[in-house]
């Protein structure tokens, strides 16, 4: 991997971005409405609203914050504006915020005065942020220094065949250059927990991806349904996926052949370079939220029937190699590579998937970032009280 | 001209068409005989390369992806109609397994 470089943003903690976004950061929903006003009022800022943030306890309320740091500090964002109903709360995130070397200035509209006041302060906060981090240049950086979220979604049984192989030839591209990836979806390795087990870089890891699954098994007997009503969803079936298994030995493939380091909690960062699994749940949303708040930069997405949806903070890239769907839905098509179906290589098609990747890295800009298509989903665990 | 379908792995019984495959159409399967559609296998649907007896495995990147919920004969669409899941099936904890 010679010449594995790209432009990136530097941060002074060290980490590269991608992007160079200012984050404004609910702490909780009651100011989603204040957030969402000061992303359409400054050029340059990411509104990251929440549902919740409220009234969570114990593990549940654990996650919910990781999660939240974790997006707010991911690489590619270069300041954060916590903003929350009151100064406990805020000043409590604005400091692990700041813990991870991350410039960060917080707001509470109880104390600021209400809505007006607050979005005012913001503003004049927003305006300085945005000026700094518009003065940062891109320099030339190690493809070590990228973390690649592998997502599907709008499966079918192309993206096993052609889209998820040409997946996993950009993951193994980015694990041979020393970069870190993540394969998430735990209900999509049910049925394919063998591959992966025998590509474990030990015994213990193995028994870690058997017990992520066991814990699903073990759900949908304690509560005695069949989870086909979940997974494969009515996309994935009317694209001829039959059966979860399937389903799981198509999915797995995006995470490519390179060994399995460990399995990760969810929105927990990756110690070293190399494969790792990501315990999560399967819809998007919450998938690649937890991936970008594991702090990758890019995500690649594979798609059969097309799930539009990007990340708000991981530039999203869709892949697809259904010749139907890159037809039907080209506007939301960042790379095709149905020409597989009909004897493209996995190298020129898994080639030219790099090669945008690459320059997504260097700021291009892909079709749900440019549409829009972007939005967050923090896990639950338990109910609020 | 003949319709393609693609086979993943050597022990697979079935294969995916990527053309809307009509019954009587015959299939082209890479490194295998060509096959005849015994009804319509729609794109990105698995046709069956050889019978599957009811309770056998269905084989998909030489990995089970389920059982033959029935019968299936050489040339059938093979979805879910025709091939049970096994994993997941909190549904059949009641039965004792």
């Amino acid at each position: 991997m010679e010449n594995a470089t790209f432009l990136g943003y530097r941060r002074p903690n060290g980490a590269v971005g991608i992007r160079n976004h200012v984050a404004i950061l609910a702490v909780m929903d009651n100011v989603n409405g204040v957030v969402r006003n000061l992303g359409q009022l400054i050029k340059g800022t990411v509104p990251i609203p929440v549902w919740y943030g409220r009234g969570q306890f114990g593990e549940d309320d654990v996650l919910f914050r990781r999660t939240q740091v974790g997006l707010a500090t991911n690489p590619n964002i270069a300041s954060v504006l916590v903003i929350s109903l009151e100064k406990v709360s805020a000043g409590k995130v604005a400091a692990a915020i700041a813990e991870k070397g991350v410039p960060v200035e917080h707001l509470s509209v109880q104390d600021v005065g209400g809505t007006v006041e607050t979005i005012a302060q913001a503003m004049r906060i927003l305006q300085k942020m945005v000026r700094k981090a518009s003065q940062q240049r891109r320099e030339l950086v190690p493809l070590s220094e990228l973390t690649l979220g592998v997502e599907c979604g709008g499966t079918d049984t192309t993206s096993g065949i052609a889209s998820n192989p040409a997946l996993g030839y950009v993951a193994d591209k980015i694990v041979a250059a020393g970069g870190k990836v993540f394969l998430t979806e735990t209900s999509e390795w049910m049925g394919a927990e063998q591959v992966l087990a025998a590509r474990a870089v030990s015994e213990s890891v193995a028994a870690d991806i058997w017990k992520s699954t066991g814990r699903i098994e073990a759900d949908a007997r304690a509560r005695g349904v069949d989870i086909r009503g979940a997974n494969p969803v009515p996309d994935n079936i009317r694209g001829g996926i039959s059966t979860l298994e399937e389903k799981s030995l198509g999915a797995i493939i995006k995470g490519g052949t390179t060994p399995v380091c460990g399995v990760l909690p969810y929105a927990t960062p990756a110690p070293t370079g190399g494969l790792y699994l990501m315990d999560t749940a399967a819809p998007a949303a919450e998938s690649m939220t937890g991936i970008a708040a594991g702090g990758a930069q890019l995500i690649i997405f594979s798609t059969g029937q097309m799930n539009i949806m990007g990340c708000t903070v991981a530039p999203t890239i869709k892949v697809t190699a259904n010749p139907r769907t890159a037809a039907r839905l080209a506007d939301n098509v960042d790379v095709d590579v149905s020409a597989m179906l009909a004897g493209e290589t996995l190298q020129q098609a898994g080639g030219r998937l790099y090669g945008f990747a690459k320059e997504v890295c260097e700021g291009t800009l892909t079709s749900a970032e440019i549409f829009g298509d972007e939005d967050i989903a923090i896990s639950r665990l338990q109910p609020t009280v | 001209m003949d319709k393609q379908a693609i086979v993943l792995h050597p022990e697979d019984n079935v294969a995916t068409a990527i053309a809307d495959l009509e019954k009587g159409d015959t299939v082209q399967i890479a490194g295998r005989a060509t096959c005849i559609a015994s009804e319509l296998v729609p794109f990105g649907h698995k046709i069956a390369l050889a019978p599957i007896a009811a309770g056998q495995a269905v084989i998909k990147y030489g990995e089970n992806i389920g059982l033959a919920a029935s019968d299936i004969g050489l040339g059938a669409c093979v979805h879910v109609h025709n091939i049970d899941s096994q994993r997941g099936r909190g549904d059949r904890a009641g039965e004792g397994k």
